[in-house]
């Protein structure tokens, strides 16, 4: 038992199913991030678990209750949308305390807790006025602000902050990562951003196509992706994906593949598993994040399992603090991050250093990991 | 080359310009010609208009005509001026008017906001409201007000304009209605706002430009109302317009032309006035649709 738990919870428009046996459970405390592309259902799982929309079938509870058709004011649950939603007739002041003025809070009590919420997020200067005098990050605390000032058991966000220009949703990612803990609040997230994913969550659930693809903690996420999808959606440049066969020799497990020369290329599994064994001789793709794919001086020293492979640079595109450089290993285009300094240039052959130990592999008719 | 092309253009445009204002003021003046005439004529005694001086500015300045007109002109059988019938349309287009905007609003936010089956379907039935010819609806009409015990009264006034309003007020606030930001009904609902806390507190406050719209399209349409005024309430419970009518069609006695004028000004004032002081709103209120929209 969570703290929320959405239980087999599906949704239909009609005959269409947009949303299948989404099965998540929440402690108190967390910070869950559902992330995916556009249209996969996570505004639709979220407005389920807000009571803005019914749930066609399965179960939500928050503390062990049965939310399925209580109304969204009764669920003890705010909600921050991308449009900020703020009532344009009405202060800022009355914004905030709008809810608490519905759920027949006294006023001496609102006035309290308005003062404190706007002390909390400093926009105590902005209280008497109007949302549309209001600068995009100013509008988005004070929707926030009406957010915390009910106490809510259960905080629902859906993408708020992809209205803003990109240095202020940095700042405002990093507020509200401090919100949450400094207050030890229980956040569901949604973005399809999955660098804000990555930085925000304790636990992400990637959704394509009306499923969770995976449930996990930013770092399994990101290391053993469950499959090609979450993979590649991931992390960004995103992972490099290699054809390949297993060859097996003795207690050693290789993928060969070839340089962009033609020439063999073996690379040793670290720890491979009998179930990458069994495929002894078949084609498979290995998942080469750009970090693993770097030069000799600026591999992982602590890996045990580098493979060094020389390959001609085709593209250099330096980022300052690294430099993303391109090359071709076993017919596909890969991306490699060096060190900012590293001695690279188009079209000069360089070694990569390959960390084994990160390699995953996949089934590329099933789409699921081996290893 | 480029530059004295420009240049001619302004120049033309001067001419341009100076031929368009002469057009504009002589349509002006063509359109204010009649009110001319009747604002002359209601304030000469009616020898000067027997007497063929219709275009002429009054020898004799009187404001006799529109005393008359108000308060002692002879209406079907009484001597009681206009002025009870003032009051009559006054509390027919008031009720009419406030009753078929609120729940026009209403209309539009239940079709936009709490959508359901077949409201579209619903909705394009109400329109029909716009489009029917009041002939139609007259002898069912009848009927039901007969039914309803209303025959005759201004309360039957005011249920016929308000039936036959809600066509267009449900029109005006639904498609403003449509481009409100549905989140924020959702935020309110979050907030623990009823269905009608919603619609005082979040949508009509900002509905200001659609309801003056709304206003003024229905003000000036009741009050300028004939047919179901002259069908529905006789006698006494007559409307202005119907009054106007029986005066100047009184078979007895002289035609007094100056007091006729007066009348007809009289019941032309009140939409005047709602235009006058509301109607830089309604064009503003008609952008703001139709850009949003
Ligand atoms: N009212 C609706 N009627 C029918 N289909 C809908 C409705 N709302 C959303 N959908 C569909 O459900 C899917 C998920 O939508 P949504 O949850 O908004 O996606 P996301 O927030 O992940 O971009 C989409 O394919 C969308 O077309
Ligand atoms: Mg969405």
């Amino acid at each position: 038992m969570g703290f929320l738990d959405i239980d087999n919870a599906t949704k239909s428009y009609g005959s269409v199913e947009v949303l299948h046996k989404v099965d998540i459970s929440v402690q108190e405390g967390e910070f869950l991030v559902l992330v995916g592309p556009s249209g996969c259902g996570k505004s639709t799982l979220l407005n389920m678990i807000a009571g803005l929309e019914d749930i066609t079938s399965g179960e939500i509870r928050i503390k062990d209750a049965v939310m399925n058709g209580v109304h969204p004011s009764n669920r003890n649950i705010a909600m921050v949308f991308q449009s900020y939603a703020l009532y344009p007739n009405m202060t800022v002041g009355q914004n905030i305390t709008f809810g608490l003025e519905m759920h027949g809070v006294p006023k001496p009590e609102r006035d309290k807790a308005m003062a404190d919420v706007a002390k909390l997020l400093q926009i105590e200067l902005l209280l008497e006025r109007k949302p549309g005098q209001l600068s995009g990050g100013q509008r988005q605390r004070v929707a926030m602000g009406r957010a915390l000032v009910r106490n809510p058991d259960v905080f629902l966000f859906d993408e708020p902050l992809s209205n803003l220009d990109a240095k202020l949703r940095v700042d405002m990612r990093t507020e509200i990562k401090k919100l949450h803990q400094n207050l030890g609040t229980t956040i569901v997230y949604v973005t399809h951003d999955q660098i804000e994913a990555m930085t925000l969550s304790t636990r992400i659930a990637v959704m394509n196509g009306g499923y969770v693809q995976q449930l996990g903690t930013p770092k399994e996420i990101y290391d053993t992706p469950a499959n090609l999808f979450v993979a590649t959606f991931m992390g960004s440049p995103s992972m490099n994906l290699i054809d390949a066969n297993v060859r097996v020799d003795g207690n050693a497990v290789y993928a060969d593949t070839h340089d962009d020369k033609g020439g063999e290329i073996s690379l040793a599994f670290f720890e491979p598993s009998a179930g990458l064994k069994s495929y002894e001789g078949q084609a498979v793709t290995l998942g080469i994040r750009p970090e693993s794919l770097t030069d000799v001086e600026g591999a992982d020293q602590r890996s045990t399992h580098v493979e060094q492979v020389k390959n001609t640079v085709t593209v250099t595109e330096p980022a300052g603090s690294d430099t993303f450089v391109t090359t071709t290993i076993g017919g596909a285009e890969c991306v490699g991050r060096m060190r900012a300094d590293a001695d690279v240039a188009a079209g000069r052959e360089t070694t990569f250093a390959i960390n084994m130990e990160k390699a995953v592999v996949f089934d590329p008719k099933t789409e699921a990991r081996i290893l | 080359m480029a530059v004295s092309s420009t240049d001619t253009a302004i120049r033309t445009g001067r001419v341009t310009r100076t031929l368009i204002y002469l057009v504009l003021v002589l349509f002006a003046l063509f359109y204010l010609l009649p009110l001319y005439v009747m604002m002359v004529n209601s304030l000469k005694p009616l020898p000067e208009i027997t007497g063929g001086g219709m275009m002429s500015l009054p020898q004799i300045w009187t404001i006799e005509p529109w005393l008359k007109a108000w308060s002692t002109a002879q209406i079907g059988v009484e001597p009681t001026g206009l002025r009870p019938y003032f009051w009559n349309s006054i509390s027919m287009v008031v009720p009419a008017v406030a009753i078929s905007t609120i729940l026009g609003a209403l209309n539009g936010y239940v079709l936009t906001k709490w959508r359901f089956r077949f409201d579209t379907i619903l909705f394009g039935l109400m329109l029909f409201a716009c489009f029917i010819p009041f002939q139609i609806v007259l002898i069912p009409m009848a009927a039901v007000l007969g039914f309803l015990g209303l025959a005759g009264s201004t309360a039957g006034l005011v249920l016929v304009h308000v039936v036959y309003g809600l066509g267009f007020s449900t029109l005006y606030f639904r498609n403003y209605y449509a481009v409100f930001p549905t989140e924020l009904v959702r935020a309110a609902q979050i907030d623990g706002a009823s269905f009608f806390q919603i619609f005082w507190r979040i949508l009509l406050p900002s509905s200001g430009p659609i309801a003056v719209v709304c206003v003024i399209w229905q003000f000036t349409n009741i009050w300028n109302d004939f047919l179901f005024g002259a069908s529905f309430a006789s006698g006494e419970g007559a409307p202005m317009t119907v009054a106007l009518n029986n005066l100047v069609q009184s078979s007895t006695g002289v035609k007094e032309y100056n007091v006729h004028f007066a009348g007809a000004i009289l019941a032309a004032l009140p939409t005047l006035l709602v235009y006058i002081v509301a109607g830089r709103y309604f064009v503003r209120g008609l952008m703001a649709g139709s850009v949003k929209g």
